[in-house]
């Protein structure tokens, strides 16, 4: 029993260095500045949502977060992807992401129930409402559960983010980086307005994304 | 360190430290009416020289393993530097892997060649072996839009940022003197090389900010004219001259080798300039925010370097 347990210490222990440790491979080979636009890192509830267009999207992001916030955000990822694996397991426990089944939504175990159950009242999320990454220059359309988000959680800051020039360092399809440069930057807080239809909302909340990127 | 190079350094350090003093007396006196933009790019431009300094100072230093450290801090500087130019180059996805190859094998194997002392090699690596290679990855990968200006975009990118680069470093293994066991004779030579080629970019400024009237090109860069050019290329002639007991040329030499580190240093600003205003960015650094312009800074060593090199070994 005592080995054990000093095993699943040392496993946690593991787990607890590689998460700088990737944080700083990240920057490094993705070259990431960070920018502040009308937003101040915080380490109240937020969900940060970004356009998607690579793998190393959410691991960057995370990375430009200080660590006392990167240690309450948490990322939303595919669990048909992230369970693949020994690796991907492992990765998906050092950043502590929320698996979501893609495959089989049930009506009582909705994705949006589930990570509002998972942050409660402490973890913020990484979101990427595209669904898949994506291989335009525009961003896609946002999916519908931003919406759902904002409107069962009305305190929670939803912060727009755009990732630029990432897709160029790993892209779709690629297994081997290209070490340029790209930048993060974080944009002014948003809420659901009251009374204020999906559609609507999931343009503005896209609409304040891709403004980032002229700023 | 024998007299030569402490005076060399030290000299150095002082000018820094006086530019220092000048550049934060500047921040502080706004009532003198001088544009603060000006004064910042001052500034910016002394902390980047501090920096430079410091890090070849501190290679210099490091005795027996100097010459690697040297290399290895030029090999990230062109690293850097090729970063900033493949990130302002627009590539498209089929370019990834020949890319990949530029940054993990092209690069460090030229400084390992540099560093392995084989001239025969280093030369041709880039302008002949990459020049093979890269075509045939991309055409591999299947995307023939716009082929040969691809191609050419990166070959340009490791030419410029690494293999002229490169040479800088490789002075280090020049011949200069049978009796200079130290290798002292060749870090003051890299250091003369590199203050020349900066303090020219200065004076080029200077001068033209003082006396500038007919641009040059003005469609690429209005700031560089011919009176900035030409009272640059004298007055860094003058300060070789005034250096060359630094180095292992004459005095007339010296001066020469000098106005040739100025012509190429111009040559390269020049074309840097026309690169970013082919892309609509002003300097690399605002590329992507955050990031101080390397490329902005060597553009002129880059250019300068090869021909310096060459030049230095005909005159041996």
């Amino acid at each position: 029993m005592d080995a054990v347990s000093r095993w699943l210490t040392l496993r946690w222990r593991m787990v607890d260095l590689t998460a700088p440790l990737l944080a700083l491979l990240a920057r490094l080979l993705s070259g990431a500045s960070t920018r502040w636009l009308d937003c101040q890192p915080d380490s109240c509830q937020r969900v940060y949502f970004a356009n998607h267009t690579s793998h190393l999207d959410a691991i960057v992001l995370w990375s430009a977060l200080p660590s006392a916030v990167r240690a309450v955000t948490r990322p939303v990822a595919a669990k048909d992807y992230w369970q693949r694996g020994h690796v991907r397991r492992y990765l998906a426990r050092v950043f502590n992401a929320i698996l979501i089944d893609r495959e089989n939504i049930k009506v009582h175990q909705s994705p949006v129930d589930l990570m509002l159950r998972e942050i409660g009242d402490r973890y913020s999320l990484i979101v990427f409402p595209e669904g898949s990454r994506n291989i335009e220059t525009e961003i896609g359309e946002f999916k519908s559960g931003l919406y759902y988000l904002a409107k069962k959680r009305p305190d929670l800051e939803l912060v727009p983010v755009h990732i630029d020039n990432l897709n160029r360092v790993l892209p779709r399809g690629e297994f081997l980086p290209v070490p340029l440069l790209s930048c993060i930057s974080f944009g002014a807080p948003l809420w659901l307005e009251t009374g204020e239809p999906k559609a609507h909302f999931l343009d503005r909340a896209r609409e304040a994304v891709r403004r980032l990127k002229e700023i | 360190m024998d007299p030569r190079t402490l005076i060399l350094v030290g000299g150095v350090l002082l000018i820094l430290a006086t530019a220092t003093t000048v550049g934060q007396f500047l921040k502080r006196q706004r009532e003198l009416g001088i544009n603060p933009a000006l004064v910042q790019q001052f500034n910016s431009r002394i902390r980047a020289w501090w920096l430079m300094c410091s890090v070849l100072a501190a290679a210099f230093l490091l005795g027996p393993a100097s010459r690697v450290a040297t290399i290895i801090v030029f090999g990230l500087v062109s690293f850097w530097a090729l970063r900033e130019f493949v990130t302002l180059t627009p590539t498209r996805l089929g370019d990834h892997r020949a890319l990949f190859w530029v940054f993990f094998l092209f690069t460090p194997l030229q400084y390992w060649l540099i560093s392995a002392d084989k001239p025969a090699l280093y030369t041709v690596l880039i302008p002949v072996y990459g020049f093979l290679f890269i075509p045939a990855r991309v055409a591999l990968a299947g995307d023939y839009k716009r082929f040969l200006e691809r191609v050419a975009k990166i070959q340009a990118g490791l030419m410029v940022c690494v293999y002229c680069l490169s040479h800088a470093p490789a002075l280090l293994f020049l011949d200069l003197n049978p009796d200079d066991a130290s290798g002292f004779e060749n870090a003051r030579l890299l250091f003369f090389f590199v203050l020349i080629a900066q303090l020219n970019d200065v004076l080029q400024y200077a001068w033209g900010k003082l006396l500038g009237k007919r641009p040059i090109a003005p469609a690429i860069n209005p700031s560089r004219t011919w009176e900035g050019f030409i009272c640059g290329l004298f007055s860094s002639g003058l300060l070789g001259m005034a250096l060359y007991w630094a180095t292992p040329f004459r005095p007339m030499m010296a001066a020469g080798m000098a106005m040739v580190i100025a012509v190429m240093g111009f040559a390269g600003g020049i074309t840097m300039s026309a690169i970013k205003r082919d892309r609509g960015v002003r300097d690399y650094g605002t590329l992507v925010t955050g990031h101080g312009g390397v490329l902005d800074r060597i553009d002129s060593i880059c250019f300068a370097a090869p021909v310096f090199y060459h030049l230095t070994r005909l005159y041996l």
